[in-house]
């Protein structure tokens, strides 16, 4: 029985990573066709840098990362902070809204965007990349923030306010040290999620602001790419520093 | 909970802050495609009045309930699949001891991390006429000549599989984790045989993670628009390529609006379920 379930294991995981495997051996395949091995080369690593539209897109992507993960983040916590402490009226729905958020399909969550920004007349662009990419982050980081604030002593933010502290020097000073874990683990959660999406990038983006996963996805739709693969690779290796970062976070955290 | 008059200002921004984002990003939009809907389509405004329900009627027309009815078939397909191959995953997966196990789990996500558009790109390498799959076969004999792989059914089901088999395997380890051995030592003891402890116990245990798993695959696999466009051709759709061409090129909304409204309808109904067999299972657990 051990082993048959060892090696089930095994194989499950060897057809996970056969193809990822495939795309980073063949991002260093000199022949253009990709089917036979024409000897080691970083062509198509050089001719992703060559071209600027690309490149671009890189950026774009990025800095829109970079900036909803940040957003989402503030705004996670707080709501999570919110969700923790205080009473109010419509905590279910708003605990609920979250959810919806979180299991509803992209795709309901980008037409209903899109539907909203057409009829504000928002210009399709970062704008709307930036609060689409917020909304669909905001529930992660909710839950990242939330699960650590379970396992907190309570008492510890009664004895800051008994001593005089006001609710926001409280939040500051108790507060924001303790989950900052999970603040981190959830921003790399809010940036790899943003930089991965295309169902509900492909509504909200405009040609002012190309991103690199709707770039990737024009460039597959047809046919096979070499700069594909190399690009893969790349961001292969970018999310798996990302999440080990994260991992190491939490886990630093925890001893 | 006690609050002083100087706590209020900063609890009030807060909540004004959530609660802004949540009405005007979530609530509003959602409420817009219902509305959009019911209503007429229109080529400049794309919604206008009068209120009818021919949205809904459209949905009934052969042609596309042909495409629905396929798609729902795949994702089906799909969800049995990645069901067969996660619960045993998912139940190996948990024996395995502690320190291993968070690197196996550390693997299973590293995907989940990954650029699915990539790895949909990566399949389509191996799944090719002149592919490796293809390649293999031939030189192992298997096959004379290159079978037609991409572009079909199965390698959109395959493309599928490939990218939600975490969100199943993740609910099910967990509800493995938590079955507890001396409840299976105990039926043992009291003399069921393997098969009877794991339809009497194992099976209702672990069901509220199966229909976990099922919702967090079924929808997704109705919706993720980008396999079929890569793997499948043009006959292989799923409701998500019928609402985004809805939506963003034959610019009818509320055909796109009511194909959605069916999809969110199905995930209330599995989340119903989810929440009646977790219930279930804590009134006898108890």
């Amino acid at each position: 029985m051990r082993w048959l379930s060892r090696s089930y294991l095994a194989l499950v995981y060897l057809l996970l990573y056969v193809p990822i495997v495939v795309l980073i051996v063949f991002s260093f395949n000199d022949s253009r066709t990709g089917f036979n091995w024409g000897g080691f080369s970083l062509r198509w690593y050089e001719s992703l840098f060559n071209n600027h539209a690309m490149v671009q897109a890189m950026w774009n992507s990025l800095w829109l990362a970079l900036t909803a993960a940040t957003v989402s983040t503030c705004i996670g916590a707080l709501t999570a902070l919110a969700l923790h402490r205080y009473r109010f009226r419509g905590k279910k729905v708003l605990n609920g809204m979250l959810f919806v958020v979180m299991m509803s399909p992209e795709i309901v969550l980008a037409i209903s965007l899109l539907g909203l920004f057409l009829l504000l007349g928002l210009k399709l662009g970062y704008v709307s990349l930036l609060l689409a990419h917020v909304t669909f982050c905001l529930p992660f980081v909710v839950i990242t923030v939330m699960a650590r604030l379970s396992g907190f002593d309570e008492r510890l933010p009664e004895a800051a306010r008994d001593l005089g502290a006001s609710d926001f020097t409280m939040t500051r000073t108790v507060l924001i040290p303790v989950i900052m874990p999970a603040l981190m683990a959830g921003w790399l959660l809010g940036f790899t999620l943003s930089m991965d999406d295309v169902v509900v990038s492909t509504f909200v983006s405009g040609p002012s602001y190309e991103i690199l996963p709707l770039r990737i996805y024009s460039m597959v739709r047809v046919g096979l790419k070499p700069e594909v693969n190399a690009l893969g690779t790349l961001l292969l290796v970018f999310s798996l520093v990302m999440l080990m970062l994260s991992q190491w976070i939490l886990s630093r955290s925890k001893q | 909970m006690m609050l002083s008059i100087k706590q209020q200002p900063f609890r009030a921004a807060v909540l004004v802050l959530v609660w802004g984002w949540l009405l005007f990003l979530v609530l509003a939009p959602n409420m817009l495609v219902v509305g959009a809907s019911v209503m007429t389509r229109n080529p400049s405004t794309f919604i206008s009045f009068p209120l009818n329900l021919d949205a809904y009627r459209q949905l009934f027309n052969p042609l596309y309930l042909e495409v629905f009815l396929h798609s729902l078939y795949m994702a089906a397909i799909t969800t049995l699949i990645c069901l067969l191959i996660g619960y045993p995953f998912a139940w190996a997966l948990s024996r395995v001891d502690k320190r291993r196990q968070m690197l196996l789990i550390f693997l299973l996500i590293v995907p989940f991390w990954t650029n699915s558009l990539v790895r949909t790109y990566a399949l389509k390498l191996i799944l090719a006429t002149n592919g490796l799959l293809n390649s293999a076969l031939i030189s192992l004999g298997v096959l004379d000549e290159p079978a037609q792989l991409l572009y079909t059914e199965g390698a959109v089901i395959v493309g599928l599989v490939y990218l939600l088999l975490p969100f199943m395997v993740l609910p099910l380890y967990s509800v493995f984790e938590d079955l507890r051995q001396d409840v299976l030592l105990a039926s043992h003891d009291l003399g069921a045989g393997r098969l009877a402890t794991f339809k009497n116990i194992i099976v209702p245990l672990t069901l509220p993670g199966v229909l976990a798993g099922v919702m967090l695959v079924l929808l997704p696999a109705m919706g993720l628009f980008f396999v079929p466009d890569i793997l499948g051709g043009s006959r292989n759709l799923l409701v998500g390529n019928v609402i985004k061409n809805q939506f963003l090129d034959a610019r009818n909304w509320p055909f796109g609006a009511a194909a959605s409204i069916v999809l969110t309808l199905t995930m209330a109904l599995l989340m119903f379920a989810h929440r009646l067999s977790k219930r279930r299972l804590g009134e006898e657990g108890a």
